[in-house]
């Protein structure tokens, strides 16, 4: 990617080049390029501001970017296809329910998906709790997913030690449990075997039968492995003492049957709640695709944001940009008189000035992409930000650019353009 | 030149009545109080006059740079104040050839660039013939080896050349000069008459702003100006051969 940039500019000087030492335009650019030349410090500050202001578009373009890329590469490896159903009507309004809404997924519901559901591959039940986990003198705070079998395959688990819980297990309300990499890391700190160790949780003991592989941290900064799972028949019988889920995970058999997989959930839950017609779901489903679109647009507007704030820094910069061509304009007022009386046009003067604020802003974002390019690499390799430079953002960068350099160098070309030449001649 | 040529020639400068006041905080300055005068297809006219007389207020009219607070000036028969201003700088551009008093020439800049910026303003220059032309131009007023100079290495004399080379680069029909040989010594003075004498025959219309009396000897006509107003115009029957003088000069010893 530099590596074509270094590219670009080397073909845009050739051709600059070339066109400098041909055309009458040329011969404008190159007087506006001695302009610059003359006066280097100056022409580098007045650069500053698009420099920072296109390296700053640069960078938050990047950021969002590249964390929308690993936010959706994160949850389709959790797999596109989950489709999770949970008790209460849509809260997304924000109402306040009535607690015993929120108790309307019952083992009923979970047997009739099983009998029912065509388009669903794998369900799981899930009864979730949180507390202490203690072994010994150790403990630490987890956790506690009550799940079936299936589970594992909807998220994509794997036994890294022992085995898993079994069917028998479930039907028992066995007290075993499978242990992710940070529990065990906080209660097993000197090592050794785990599998067969009793561990409590809320004093009541289980038996690790199964560590799992670790996941690692989610782009959300969460702990996947700090986790303990149980046959969902332990928690809700000899945990919790309740009677409903917290919430049933399936599994689409592909993520294009998605949809219909909702609609067939939908159909079998009404008809097992006894919903009239009309009546409002007493149970909300989404998908992992759905969600993955509304983390995108979240991201995506966090973005907008940012770039705009960016953006705005390039608009003051315009103003600078434009404040030293109307000092340019002033200290060369003999030489636009001088040129004037030798033939220039106001237009000839006007372009002149034009084509020196355009370079100026070009120029400055041309720097302003290699100091992005550069402070990505270091966002990526210091700080671990995932950064990704949307191809499009450069095209944007130049021609904002090109965009200020014309707008805030008309004014100063025009006022240099409308001078008298006799006038100009003389001043000092 | 006689009456009776006159007739026959083409009347390039008319001016009429031409009155130029300048605003000075309370006060009006009246630079030129009405001047009238034709100047013919190729006379070699100097203007003298004391200090402050009006020569430059003068020439700037001529030269389209400034216009008259009232009269008419008509260039070709053309009234100049009836032009765009890009009109004018069009004719600045190809017409006139303008060498200032005080030279005006781009700083930090090479002779040769100096010399090649009216060119710059014509699209049917190219770059190669810009260079060829401006480099003719300084051999001619004996730069030849200063091209590459920049305006701030040189000397005055040097400097005044290089805005010679720079009037007659664009082959202007009109020279207008002011003080085009205040800085020099007298041989380059007298090679620079050399130079405008041949372009007087060539059938180039100049203009010459001089203190030096001397100088007007080798022209066709003499104009005098005294606050602002012309005081006499005289034919010149014994124009003086300036190439002949240079010859009488002694040798420089080096
Ligand atoms: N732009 C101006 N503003 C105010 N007054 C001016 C301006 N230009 C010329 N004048 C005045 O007009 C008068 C004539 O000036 P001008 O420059 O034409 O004199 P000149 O004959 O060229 O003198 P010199 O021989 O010293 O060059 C002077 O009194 C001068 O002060
Ligand atoms: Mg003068």
């Amino acid at each position: 990617m530099s590596f074509i940039v270094l590219l670009a500019v080397i073909a845009l000087a050739v051709i600059l080049y070339v066109v400098a030492r041909t055309t009458l335009l040329g011969m404008t650019f190159r007087v506006a390029l001695k302009a610059i030349a003359s006066n280097k410090g100056r022409s580098f500050l007045s650069m500053l501001g698009i420099i920072i202001g296109v390296a700053a578009v640069i960078v938050m373009m990047a950021i969002g970017q590249g964390s929308k890329e690993s936010v959706r590469k994160n949850i389709s490896q959790m797999g596109t296809n989950i489709i999770m159903v949970r008790p209460g009507a849509d809260m997304r309004g924000g109402v306040r329910q009535d607690p015993s809404s929120m108790q309307t997924l019952k083992i009923e519901d979970y047997e009739a998906i099983r009998n029912k559901a065509s388009y669903i591959m794998y369900t799981s039940p899930e009864v979730s709790s949180s507390g202490q986990v203690i072994y010994g003198a150790n403990n630490t705070n987890t956790s506690v997913y009550g799940e079936s079998l299936e589970y594992m395959d909807i998220k994509q688990w794997q036994i890294e030690e022992g085995t898993c819980f079994t069917e028998q297990d479930v039907q028992s309300a066995a007290k075993v449990c499978l242990v992710g990499k940070t529990v065990v890391d906080e209660l097993f700190p000197e090592g050794g075997d785990v599998i067969g160790k009793t561990i409590r949780f809320k004093s009541m003991p289980v038996r690790i039968v199964g560590v799992l592989k670790s996941k690692g941290y989610n782009s959300f900064g969460m702990d996947q492995d700090n986790l303990l799972i149980m046959p969902y028949t332990t928690v809700m019988k000899r945990l919790l003492a309740q009677t409903y889920f917290t919430s049933i995970n399936c599994s689409a058999l592909t993520e294009e049957l998605t949809d219909q997989a909702i609609e067939e959930l939908t159909a079998i839950l009404r008809e097992n709640h006894k919903l009239k017609d009309g009546a409002d779901d007493d149970f909300t489903i989404h998908s992992q695709a759905e969600m993955m679109e509304t983390m995108s647009s979240t991201m995506d507007s966090i973005t907008l944001i940012l770039v705009v704030a960016a953006a705005f820094s390039l608009l003051v910069a315009g103003i600078g940009i434009m404040n030293i061509m109307l000092v340019s304009v002033t200290e060369r007022t003999k030489e636009i008189g001088l040129r004037m009386s030798v033939g220039a046009r106001g237009i000839d003067i006007s372009i002149q000035f034009l084509i020196e604020s355009i370079l100026i802003s070009v120029t400055g974002g041309l720097l302003g992409i290699l100091v992005g390019f550069g402070l990505c690499q270091i966002a990526t390799g210091l700080l671990g930000l995932p950064t990704s430079i949307p191809g499009w953002s450069i095209i944007l960068s130049f021609a904002v650019c090109t965009v200020i350099g014309i707008l805030f160098g008309y004014i100063p070309a025009k006022k240099a353009a409308n001078l008298d030449p006799i006038e100009a001649i003389r001043y000092e | 030149m006689t009456n009776q040529d006159k007739t026959n020639k083409k009347v390039v400068i008319e001016l009429q009545n031409v009155r130029r006041e300048f605003q000075v905080g309370d006060e009006t300055v009246k630079a030129l109080r009405g001047v009238s005068f034709k100047i013919y297809e190729g006379e070699f006219v100097t203007i003298q006059g004391t200090s402050g007389s009006g020569k430059s207020t003068l020439l700037n009219q001529l030269g389209c740079l400034d216009t008259p607070t009232s009269g008419e000036y008509l260039l070709d028969g053309v009234p100049v104040r009836m032009m765009s201003k890009n009109q004018r700088a069009k004719l600045r551009n190809r017409k006139i050839g303008f060498i200032f008093q005080n030279y005006n020439l781009l700083a930090k800049t090479t002779a040769v660039e100096n010399v090649e910026l009216p060119l710059m303003y014509n699209k049917k220059v190219k770059a190669k013939e810009r260079r060829e032309r401006a480099v003719k131009a300084l051999i001619e007023v004996g730069l030849g080896d200063r091209l590459e100079h920049k305006s701030n290495q040189m000397s005055g004399g040097q400097m005044q050349r290089v805005a010679i080379a720079r009037a007659l680069v664009n082959d202007p029909t009109i020279l207008l000069a002011d003080e085009a040989t205040g800085n020099l010594d007298t041989r380059t003075s007298f090679e620079m008459l050399v130079l405008f004498q041949k372009l007087y025959r060539e059938g180039h219309t100049i203009i010459f702003v001089t203190h030096n009396p001397e100088i007007a000897q080798y022209s066709s006509r003499n104009i005098f100006l005294r606050d602002g107003q012309i005081k006499s115009d005289t034919y010149n029957d014994n124009i003086l051969d300036a190439a002949a003088a240079l010859a009488a000069l002694p040798k420089p010893q080096d």
